[in-house]
């Protein structure tokens, strides 16, 4: 327990300290949401009604940016190499570091989303139905990237090929998140959706980090 | 004698140099005849005039598109799992193809859509996770092309497969959750007892055993040439070295 409660106190450290890491996820978050209202008008009624899908797909879209860079500081500088051959098995690490970046771009857009919400004039009903659903379903959206980043780690400038990787594998949490809190909004019962969001994502916590693991390893050869 | 001894390349390449132009041939007899069957020789529907032939080349390319992503993860297990070049090769082969059917599927449906529905695209379940499955096709495609050490873009992509085939699956019934359909239902079911009319489906299977044959005939191609090519690139690397 310990080894991995070292790696996660260190990506966590280096996430807040290091330029470029936590509070730009939910920087991007905020500007891309206020995109919106800026391209399709002012009017409430029509951005309370999208306000959904729209947060959903912000956040899918802050989860990916800081994804092609989960393993690959790391394999640049060898410590990857060391972690490969540390005490904690590999899958171990993978799963500690798709932890770390959930905590530091996911769980901030969970934090803030209820003052998005609140301004795209989201029903107050749905308000905890945004948060619930965020906090259940963008975990997924890091242990699946862990895979996407796992796979391009070795590939320079694998950004765009990550995100043309990644995103369709989302697909089912946004759909499921999003769904969860339009149906809230309507005041109809989220609760299928919410708990099928659930699914995925312990699916996702079950098979990202044998799979990111087994894609470090084949980039390690 | 096992089934594993086809893997080898060098006997695959004689076997499959000797299967091709059979194969190849059946393809260029049995596809067009089956297309000339269904588009000419067949009623029209009574309401849907002409247009309802589009499923003579519409069906039988959503069936490829699905199918060939199946047949990718088998190969990539396969490769994973026993190392068997032609293996990995073949799946590396199949990836175009299968994207090529998903358009083919889609194109077709948008023209028999626009007279019919009235609208080209609609976000229906099945069409929506087309467009999916295309998206599968391209992240595949990508990262084989991404990665430069082919037995590592081999693993890579194997991996890649066996994760998105899961993921695909769970897309497929998202989309119903998310929307309505539009789209009809099966039209060929091996365990229904009442399927269209023969008149439509014997020149329908003949279509699929086509474009079936069609895929066999590009894939053995694909395959080949990814041999050689491989074997071209060893030699470059011998004398160079």
């Amino acid at each position: 327990m310990r080894p991995a409660l070292a790696l996660l106190l260190r990506d966590l450290r280096l996430a807040l300290r290091a330029g470029g890491g936590a509070g730009l996820g939910l920087a991007f978050f905020l500007t891309c949401v206020l995109l919106m209202p800026l391209g399709i008008g002012p009017d409430l009624a029509m951005l309370s009604r999208i306000a959904p899908g729209l947060l959903w797909v912000a956040a899918l879209l802050a989860a990916l940016l800081s994804l092609d860079r989960l393993f690959q500081a790391d394999l640049e500088d060898g410590t990857l190499e060391v972690l490969a051959v540390s005490a904690l098995p590999l899958e171990a690490v993978a799963a500690v570091k798709a932890l770390a970046h959930w905590l530091t771009t996911g769980l901030p857009l969970v934090l803030a989303a209820p003052v998005l919400g609140l301004t795209l004039g989201l029903p107050a009903q749905a308000q905890p139905w945004l948060v619930a659903s965020l906090a259940a379903g963008t975990p997924a959206l890091s242990f699946i990237g862990a895979v996407g980043a796992g796979l391009t780690v070795g590939v320079r400038r694998g950004g765009l090929l990550l995100s043309v990787m990644v995103l369709p594998l989302y697909l089912p949490s946004l759909i499921f998140g999003a769904r969860t809190v339009a149906l809230a909004a309507q005041e109809l019962d989220p609760a299928r959706a919410f708990l099928l969001l659930g699914a995925i994502t312990v699916l996702s916590l079950g098979i990202g980090p044998f799979a990111a693991a087994a894609a470090l390893r084949i980039n390690l050869r | 004698m096992s089934l594993w001894e086809f893997a080898n390349p060098a006997r695959f390449m004689r076997i499959s140099g000797a299967a091709l132009p059979w194969v190849a041939g059946l393809a260029a007899v049995i596809l067009p005849a089956g297309l000339a069957w269904g588009f000419f020789l067949t009623p029209d529907d009574y309401r849907q005039g002409s247009t309802v032939k589009i499923i003579f080349v519409h069906v039988p390319a959503a069936m490829m598109a699905i199918n060939i992503y199946g047949m990718i993860v088998v190969a990539s297990l396969i490769w994973l799992i026993r190392r068997h070049h032609v293996s990995a090769l073949a799946a590396r082969a199949a990836a175009p193809i299968g994207a090529t059917m998903t358009v083919i599927a889609l194109l077709t449906g948008a023209l028999w859509g626009q007279p019919m529905w009235g609208t080209a695209w609609a976000w229906d379940p099945r069409l929506t996770s087309f467009f999916i499955l295309f998206l599968f096709y391209v992240g595949y495609i990508a990262l084989w092309a991404a990665i430069e050490d082919p037995d590592k873009a081999a693993d890579l992509t194997s991996v890649l497969a066996m994760v998105g085939s899961v993921f695909a699956v769970l897309s497929r019934y998202a989309v119903n959750f998310w929307s309505q359909g539009l789209h009809q239902g099966a039209t060929l079911s091996i365990d229904r007892d009442q399927n269209i009319d023969p008149v439509f489906w014997l020149p329908l299977l003949a279509c699929i055993a086509g474009f079936f044959l069609l895929f066999l005939a590009l894939l053995l191609v694909g395959t080949r040439t990814e041999i050689r090519a491989r074997r071209a690139r060893a030699l470059q690397l011998a004398m160079a070295g």
